[in-house]
């Protein structure tokens, strides 16, 4: 099943986008197959990595055009908004890069869902959040070891002030939630959004062309309506898009600033 | 069955990552990321956020020169401004002494003006009264002479008898005046 049997698939039956839509393999269909989502994010990273060498090559104390400008916003937005409201004017600086990085790249692979010719979500593919997630779960339990010891970090786990017949109970929740749910939930969150509202778009947009050109009576104006519902869709997937990237690295930040905090 | 055969095997049928639940992470995929992000994560960290850092750095020196400088500006007119106070009250002070002179000096000329006229008055006043107190003596004497030769005119032509020599005639008349004013003094304001 694919977009180009649908198409020519006639009237009788509508076969609905499925989550095998989502596999798009161009070299290779095994485990290490190159995906059209990887060559996605291989042009993200192209394209960002040369328009940011291009907009702060020549950075003026007073900003002289709009890319620079909107550069500068841009990080200025990371930096301060994010890094250094939430992690701390003293240390926030050396986690910069990362929540920067993290979140253009975010950013403009979710935006890849709704820009034309490319038109697909790389973050609805799992393993790109789960390897942007790795990265966030590894850093912040090292941080927390680096800044307190590994035995010193286990215990600063446990909250304070909790009474002693809940601790082990407490504990087991805390533990679970720095190492099970925090992980899972930022990957899978970034995720999920990303492809259920793909497959949203895909259904209405599908189902309208289905209607639209297999259907008989009044079928093809739903067809209409399905498309226009498409349209407002894709607005709502783009505020989507911009919301799930700064919610991301708005988590990495406070995982962080977590790991760096003395109390819990 | 080998590895390989499953594989081609999967491939005919279409892959397994084809039916895969979309929760499986593809490990292509998973690697394909890490790598990605590294590579944006070391171009962002090693040039860019330098790049924007060291821009930052300038533009937060350039607005606090600019706030120091400011600051400077202010400082300065303060001190202008405390010294123009201290001048005029420099200047009002001293316009108070030079009043508080003048008026002192206008009542010491007064003073003196006043003792000057007073003492001049008095000498008005005393030299007026010798005058008059010589005016007086020298009426008192042409009158005591006339008085005395028309008394003895008359008493001459009355008596008849002569009494034209001279000391007689002064013995005469100093009696006669003599008696005049000690019968007149009592009544004491003859004389003046």
């Amino acid at each position: 099943m694919s977009l180009s049997t649908l198409a020519t698939a006639g009237g009788e039956t509508f076969e609905a986008p499925t989550p095998g839509d989502f596999w798009q393999p161009l070299i290779g269909n095994g485990d290490f197959a190159i995906t059209r989502p990887m060559f996605v994010m291989a042009l993200s990273v192209v394209v960002i990595g040369a328009l940011l060498l291009a907009t702060t090559k020549r950075l003026t104390v007073v900003p002289a055009n709009k890319k620079q400008f909107a550069v500068e916003a841009l990080y200025g937005f990371v930096r301060n908004g994010v890094a250094r409201d939430i992690i701390g004017s003293k240390e926030f600086l050396r986690y910069v890069p990362l929540l920067f990085t993290m979140f253009v790249l975010i950013l403009v692979n979710n935006l890849a869902g709704v820009i034309p010719p490319i038109q697909f979500p790389t973050m609805s593919r799992i393993g790109f959040p789960i390897a942007l997630t790795l990265v966030v779960f590894v850093l912040y339990h090292a941080i927390g070891i680096k800044r307190k010891g590994l035995g010193g970090y286990f215990k600063s786990l446990m909250p304070a002030g909790v009474p002693v017949f809940l601790v082990p109970v407490v504990y087991l929740l805390e533990l679970f939630t720095y190492f099970v749910s925090r992980p899972l939930t930022l990957a899978v969150r970034l995720f999920a959004n990303m492809f259920a509202g793909h497959m949203l778009i895909l259904v209405l947009f599908l189902g309208g062309e289905h209607l639209l050109l297999h259907g008989e009576g009044l079928l093809p104006a739903a067809g209409v309506v399905s498309y226009l519902f498409g349209l407002v869709m894709s607005f709502f997937e783009l505020l989507i898009q911009v919301l799930q990237s700064y919610i991301f690295v708005l988590l990495t930040a406070t995982y962080i600033a977590g790991s760096l905090a003395d109390e819990h | 069955m080998p590895a390989w055969v499953m594989a081609a095997a999967a491939e005919e049928e279409g892959g397994f990552w084809e039916t895969a639940y979309p929760v499986l992470p593809h490990p292509g995929e998973l690697i394909a990321g890490l790598v990605f992000l590294a590579l944006l994560y070391l171009l962002v960290a090693k040039v860019v956020v330098p790049r924007l850092e060291k821009a930052f750095e300038e533009r937060r020196e350039a607005i606090q020169g600019g706030v120091e400088k400011a600051e400077r500006a202010q400082a300065e007119a303060n001190a202008a401004l405390q010294e123009y106070k201290a001048q005029l009250a420099d200047a009002r002070g001293e316009a108070n002494r030079i009043r508080e002179e003048a008026r002192q000096q206008g009542a010491a000329i007064l003073a003196e003006m006043r003792e000057q006229a007073q003492a001049e008055a008095e000498r008005i006043t005393v030299s007026a009264r010798a005058t008059i107190e010589a005016e007086r003596a020298q009426a008192a004497a042409q009158l005591r002479a006339e008085v005395g030769r028309l008394a003895t005119d008359l008493a001459s032509r009355i008596v008849g008898e002569s009494l034209q020599e001279p000391a007689r005639q002064s013995g005469v008349v100093d009696r006669f005046l003599a008696e005049l004013e000690s019968t007149s003094s009592p009544q004491g304001v003859t004389s003046r």
